[in-house]
């Protein structure tokens, strides 16, 4: 589903170049939950960057459902096929549209014409009752907000969803709801999960195989399998495993 | 149970069930958050006002405003018949003040319609597009900000005529450049957000961008500068017509009308004093007004709980 080689994304030009991610290459399988884990400037969240034509210069080969991308630019299949959540709940939504607007434009963006009925049912997906349809981003919680960014990300009935650390954001107790919603979701459409986070614990809870990046590179490929087990390859990500248990 | 406190309860709920209850809903709630602001519901109180004032004007003045009467000329304060006094050819300046209201209103309605419109335009796609567009708008409004206003404003005045018409079109063109500024500099904190990566990513186009995502909260900065610049304009426009390039004899333009009484201004104070006063009054709603409604607009506030 998801096949991304040799991937370099960089900042800036000659003395100024950052090189954020080196050398990428792993492959997601249709169904699949991969997660991506490292430290924060690790390039974890820069790889979804890249994929949505966010991050600006690029080289290596992205392969999205057998189209392969290319620059900045994505056409109306890739919008429809990958959507994003982001990491703070907070920032995603915009501060002046009610959620009635966020969803009903993101409907209308993808060409529905039933947007009063889905609107509806899309707030029933992720657990909001009508109650909150007419609500300013101001008048939701932590929780809500990332309720909304979550059903606007389904609003096009995509395959694909990138997760930017959808719950980092967000106190304890509401982690674990986001958290069961993401699972509940993606039995229910057959979703592709793509997930970043610092936090192995959920991606143990999540995903099926897992990517441990250091310094812009991918340093071990791992199922959950072997992070359940605390059995790394690589030395970093044992350390890696060894802190989050020490915790 | 009265039919107005149902409306009240209907307005205030806080679980819509229309599209266009909502709207009613959240625009009541605005008012009543202006409404509990004194100061802007003085300011908005004295606007009103003078939108009665210029709506009414033949039946409230009291003498025709170019009757000339110069038997009767620099009457003071509170003489008989003329309440404000008379100018130096001996016209109501009272009546003159109300038919004046209309020409005040008529510049600000025309420059608040061009400047903050054009410099919101010139500014976002300025600040969205970035590159080439970002250097080339930005360096042409660097241009007109480094020409003095007033010079240039004249200049205009000069290619296209005299007359209040042409002058609020030169006060608008040498108005735009700090609104543009503005715009761009909102818009380059507003563009790199995650709320716009996330309509991109929905395949929203640039100019739905901008106009759907980045006007509307460029536009509550932008109200606040408009009103706090209105008293500026009105002052611009008296200084055209001072020079003769504005509103032209014998319009009662309030700063016409200054300009004329200050001739006078050590024996007859009030011929200038009175529409001075008139021209602080509005600026001082128009400010009134404009805090207030900053406050209304700004959703990070989020208005009442």
């Amino acid at each position: 589903m998801i096949d991304i080689q040799n991937l370099d994304v960089w900042f800036g030009d000659g003395h100024d170049r950052v090189d954020a991610v080196r050398r990428a290459t792993f492959a997601v399988n249709a169904g699949e939950s991969f997660g991506l884990v490292g430290e924060s400037g690790s390039g974890k969240s820069t790889i979804l960057r890249a994929i949505t034509g966010l991050a600006p210069t690029w080289s290596g080969r992205i392969e999205i459902d057998g189209q392969i991308l290319h620059g900045k630019s994505r056409d109306r299949t890739f919008y429809k096929n990958v959507q994003m959540v982001f990491q703070d709940p907070y920032a995603s939504l915009h501060p002046r549209h009610s959620v009635d607007q966020v969803l009903g434009e993101t409907l209308s963006l993808h060409g529905f014409r039933d947007i009063d009925t889905r609107v509806v049912k899309l707030l029933d997906d992720v657990g909001l009752g009508t109650r909150f349809r007419f609500r300013y981003p101001h008048q939701l919680s932590g929780g809500q907000r990332q309720r909304v960014a979550i059903a606007r990300a389904l609003a096009g009935e995509p395959d694909i969803l990138l997760l930017d650390e959808p719950t980092s954001a967000l106190d304890v107790s509401v982690q674990a709801e986001i958290l069961n919603l993401l699972c509940d979701i993606r039995d229910q459409r057959k979703l592709t999960y793509l997930m970043v986070s610092h936090d192995l614990p959920v991606v143990g809870h999540m995903c099926t195989r897992l990517a441990v990046m250091k310094d812009g590179e991918i340093v071990e490929v791992m199922d959950v399998a072997q992070l359940r087990q605390m059995k790394a390859s690589h030395p970093y990500s044992q350390s890696l495993l060894d802190a989050s248990v020490a915790q | 149970m009265s039919d107005a406190t149902t409306w009240r309860a209907w307005l205030l709920t806080d679980a819509p069930t229309s599209r266009r209850h909502a709207r009613l809903a959240s625009f009541y709630k605005g008012w009543l958050s202006l409404r509990g602001n004194t100061m802007a519901m003085v300011g908005l109180g004295i606007l009103v006002g003078l939108l009665l004032m210029a709506l009414f004007a033949p039946y409230l003045a009291p003498h025709d405003w170019k009757a000339q009467d110069l038997g009767n000329r620099l009457q003071p304060l509170g003489s008989p018949g003329h309440v404000l006094g008379t100018d130096s050819l001996g016209r109501d300046i009272l009546s003159r003040l109300i038919y004046g209201s209309r020409i005040t209103l008529y510049i600000v309605t025309l420059v608040a319609l061009i400047a903050p419109v054009a410099g919101l335009l010139v500014g976002t796609i300025a600040g969205y597009v970035g590159g080439w567009a970002d250097v080339v708008l930005m360096r042409i409004t660097d241009i007109f900000l480094a020409f003095p206003r007033l010079v240039l404003a004249l200049a205009f005045v000069a290619a296209l005529g005299a007359g209040i018409e042409n002058a609020v079109l030169a006060i608008s063109l040498t108005a735009w450049p700090p609104y543009a500024r503005m715009a761009r500099a909102e818009t380059l904190t507003i563009r790199a957000s995650d709320y716009i990566s996330a309509i991109r990513l929905q395949g929203a186009g640039p100019i739905r961008i901008i106009t759907r995502h980045i006007w509307p909260l460029c536009i509550s900065s932008l109200i606040v500068r408009v009103t706090l610049d209105m008293a500026g304009i009105i002052l611009a426009a008296a200084g055209l017509g001072f020079l003769g390039l504005g509103a032209q004899p014998p319009s009662p333009e309030w700063g016409a009308m200054i300009s004329e009484g200050r001739r006078f201004i050590l024996d007859h104070w009030w011929v200038a004093t009175v529409p001075g006063l008139a021209i602080f009054t509005v600026s001082l709603a128009f400010n009134l007004l404009g805090d207030g409604l900053r406050d209304v607009l700004d959703p990070k506030d989020g208005g009442i709980e």
